[in-house]
């Protein structure tokens, strides 16, 4: 079972990883806000501004 | 609110508009490749309803076409579903075009010439004889170079974003792509004989638990995380909704990334793997259950106070059932992983019906969900017919469940069969064929409910294909501000350099695990003084190692386990329980997830050699009721007896121990052994020249299964393991 040597190894290094991106995240401040972000998907109008706009039917 | 809304310092608005045609291109890819893993679906379904429709054909036998099904509904299918919907929503969540368009369509023709490529390898038997990795060697490398360009050209755009905050769909498509490669990487390790053959690293126990290791978390990395990270994104816009709770989602998030990695040895229960990693497996599987509701509970409550629309937009409907679904088979699998659960159902039919609850209920559902609501928003119309996507629900639905339940009574039933014992302790059912006579008509059953979810399928690209037709292609230029620091960090760096640097870290990082890991790890495999074992337990003479490809190339692992659990009534059944040493010369392991037929670990030696014969022939002459294809075309193959000693070259690299005598004289002994066989043969009235044919090197592959452990006398295996095992110099 030497694969084990291998195997515990790299799921502790995946989830050692992942800590350091949560650090990471909490740190930058990635959840200081848990409210707006619930409505991100909803505004990624915002902060947009259209200055364009061509349409052509579609060629099939 | 967002960044960009306050302070801009100096900066002036950039102009950019999304790469959408790129998202076009992976939503034509995924329906034309669901058709094909379905249809590839319903094909084996009813093959295993009736092995006529196998065809008699060697690369439309079931054990090719398993594979080719596999790989083509998670990888081509779900695979392509899931590049479409991250790389629409990867876009609009952070404000940013794709990072390269060069990329994204080097990524696109890649990853379908890889699909092509799987198309064209499996069903000729080109293998690597592991499940959902049995892509050889060329296209492993492949996978991992196209790979790598998806992570270049998604972590570049979150480099490049305009939206400070990193939305929790993104953390998913992250751990997805970071985790996915850990596993391709570490389960691919194999070691090349030629262009399209190639030997696993690891034997035995050890490439079983690699494997397993990789299965589960290919799940839960591919079919689970970035379908969670789409679901994040496209229900709350199907219903225009904010996500019920943030906190919900980071919590669920960080806590499925932290346990899913452990939970791949409860496919090995009851197996050689050591006990502890079998209960460590099954505790972190019944962990996972609360996380995975926590992704379900999150995703339904998003819905409250728009229920109806489940009832009057077919994308929301498949949604919700999406989600319902997923909770059902989460809750499954936790139940499947408790051992004295997973002792009934594991080999049975119940195992199938569980996965297909998830890719055809979770997967499938949800991609449906999503493309009604993308290809409309793409196409820039409204979805042709409501009607019919609701018509194409109940049919996937109806089918689904057809197909559980049968699966259900399957597997139990044929459980209960296999383990039924009289007052006796004699087997109720000891011809194996009887349990599989009395499920027939499940498999049909299962077929059936197959093609209605095929049929659902065709509903949907049709539906989608009049969408696309009625739209316009619309490009839209935006102009938008670059996220800035400088009200936070006055005198910082170039701000995107400074949020650039975690990612680079993080993909610095996960290289450095994967050098450091190859370095400690591959020596250590390769060195001999690692490998336990038992003196009885002799490598695969030429002949059968040659045999034991064939058993790989045709996918007999597929229908066939090749381990005897220790459980009363197997050990009645087929024989002593299986230890880890039997296996150390397995490159790779054959241990099957499945027992459509017995069990083979004690077959060499059960019958004579006609039996084989006749048996390859055509299953049906010894065994009446049968479901196993015809291997006639074994009969015509002859052996390349000069392609044997490049093979045993490589075992030898990999620690089996061939002296180079041995391998030397591999086609010499393969002949003789070759001729031995053909010999008993003939005598019953075969025809001489089948002492050449591919045939009777299985023959003596299945003949030397469990021969080896068989003869160690009883007493020794069950008293002190130390008077057998001993340690190789």
């Amino acid at each position: 079972m030497e694969i084990l040597v291998i195997l515990i190894p790299l799921a502790l290094g995946l989830g050692f990883l992942f800590l350091l991106a949560f650090i990471w995240s909490a740190l930058k401040g990635q959840y200081d806000d848990l409210e707006t972000p619930r409505y991100r998907m909803l505004l990624d109008d915002q902060g947009l501004k259209k200055i364009s706009h061509h349409s052509k039917k579609e060629e099939k | 609110m967002s960044s960009v809304t306050r302070d801009r310092g100096s900066q002036s608005p950039e102009t950019f508009s999304y790469d959408d045609t790129i998202v076009k291109w992976f939503v034509i890819a995924t329906v034309a490749w669901g058709a094909v893993a379905l249809l590839l679906g319903v094909t084996i379904a009813f093959q295993m309803a009736h092995w006529k429709v196998n065809l008699d054909l060697p690369w439309l036998t079931f054990g090719r076409l398993r594979p080719l099904h596999t790989n083509a509904a998670i990888f081509a299918f779900c695979g392509n579903a899931i590049f479409a919907g991250i790389y629409y929503s990867h876009q609009r969540l952070l404000k940013a075009r794709l990072y390269s368009d060069l990329l994204s369509k080097i990524h696109f023709w890649g990853w379908q010439l890889i699909i092509v490529s799987a198309a064209l390898t499996l069903p000729f038997g080109i293998t690597t004889g592991k499940e959902y990795a049995e892509l050889e060697w060329p296209i492993d490398i492949a996978i991992t170079v196209i790979w790598v360009v998806f992570a270049v050209n998604f972590f570049g755009t979150i480099i490049r974003r305009r939206e400070r905050h990193i939305y929790v769909a993104i953390w998913f498509y992250i751990a997805t792509i970071l985790t996915v490669a850990v596993l391709h990487i570490v389960n691919s390790l194999e070691l090349p004989v030629s262009f399209l053959k190639s030997y696993s690293l690891y034997a035995g126990v050890q490439d079983a638990l690699v494997q397993w290791w990789y299965g589960h978390n290919a799940v839960a990395f591919f079919l689970t995380t970035p379908f969670l990270g789409l679901m994040y994104y496209f229900i709350p816009k199907a219903v225009n909704r904010p996500v019920y709770s943030y906190r919900l989602s980071i919590i669920h998030f960080w806590s499925l990334v932290f346990i899913y990695i452990w939970a791949g040895p409860h496919h090995l229960l009851y197996t050689t793997l050591p006990e502890w990693a079998q209960t460590l497996g099954m505790v972190f599987s019944v962990m996972l259950w609360m996380p995975s509701w926590g992704g379900m509970i999150n995703g339904l409550m998003t819905l409250r106070g728009v229920w109806h629309k489940v009832r009057t937009e077919p994308s929301v409907r498949f949604m919700a059932t999406a989600l319902t679904f997923y909770g059902m088979a989460t809750f499954e699998g936790p139940l499947l992983s408790i051992k004295s659960v997973n002792a009934i159902a594991h080999f049975t039919d119940w195992i199938p019906g569980h996965v297909h609850a998830g890719t055809i209920g979770w997967n499938y559902m949800l991609i449906a969900g999503i493309l009604f609501y993308l290809v409309p928003k793409l196409w820039n119309t409204e979805l042709y017919s409501k009607k019919l996507g609701h018509q194409q629900f109940w049919f996937a639905t109806i089918g689904l469940v057809m197909y559980v339940v049968s699966m259900w009574i399957a597997g139990i039933s044929q459980s209960l069969m296999w383990s039924a014992m009289d007052d006796a302790g004699k087997l109720v059912y000891p011809n194996f064929v009887e349990t599989v006579i009395k499920i027939t008509p499940m498999y049909w059953m299962r077929a059936i409910g197959g093609t209605f979810v095929l049929i659902s399928f065709v509903m949907m690209i049709f539906n989608l294909y009049k969408t696309a037709k009625s739209g316009k292609v619309e490009e839209i230029t935006y102009e938008a501000y670059p996220i800035d620091d400088s009200s936070l960090e006055p005198n910082a760096t170039p701000h995107r350099v400074l949020e650039g640097l975690p990612m680079i870290f993080s993909v610095l990082s996960l290289l450095a695990i994967l050098v450091g890991s190859a370095i400690e790890i591959v020596p250590s495999l390769l060195a001999d003084q690692y490998v336990v074992k038992v003196s009885a337990i002799k490598p695969y003479s030429p002949l059968e190692l040659y045999g034991r490809d064939i058993y790989v190339k045709e996918g007999c692992y597929t229908c066939h386990s090749q381990t005897v659990r220790p459980l009363g009534h197997e050990v009645v059944r087929y024989g002593k329980a299986s230890t880890a040493a039997e296996f150390v010369y397995d490159h790779p392991f054959q241990w099957g997830s499945k027992r459509t037929g017995p069990d083979l670990a004690r077959v060499g030696g059960k019958y004579p050699h006609m039996w084989h014969y006749k048996h390859f022939w055509d299953p049906r002459e010894v065994t009446a009721g049968s479901l196993m294809p015809r291997y006639h075309w074994l009969f015509d193959q002859k052996i390349p007896f000069n392609d044997i000693a490049p093979r045993m070259r490589v075992m030898q690299k990999l620690g089996v121990p061939y002296s180079d005598e041995e391998i030397q004289g591999a086609s010499l002994s393969a002949r003789t052994q070759a001729k031995e066989i053909a010999q008993e043969l003939v005598q019953s009235g075969v025809p001489a020249k089948i002492e050449n044919m591919d045939v009777v090197a299985l023959i003596a592959y299945i003949q030397r299964i469990g021969v080896d452990y068989g003869s160690i006398e009883d007493d020794l295996v069950a008293g002190d393991q130390e008077t057998v095992v001993e340690e190789a110099e």
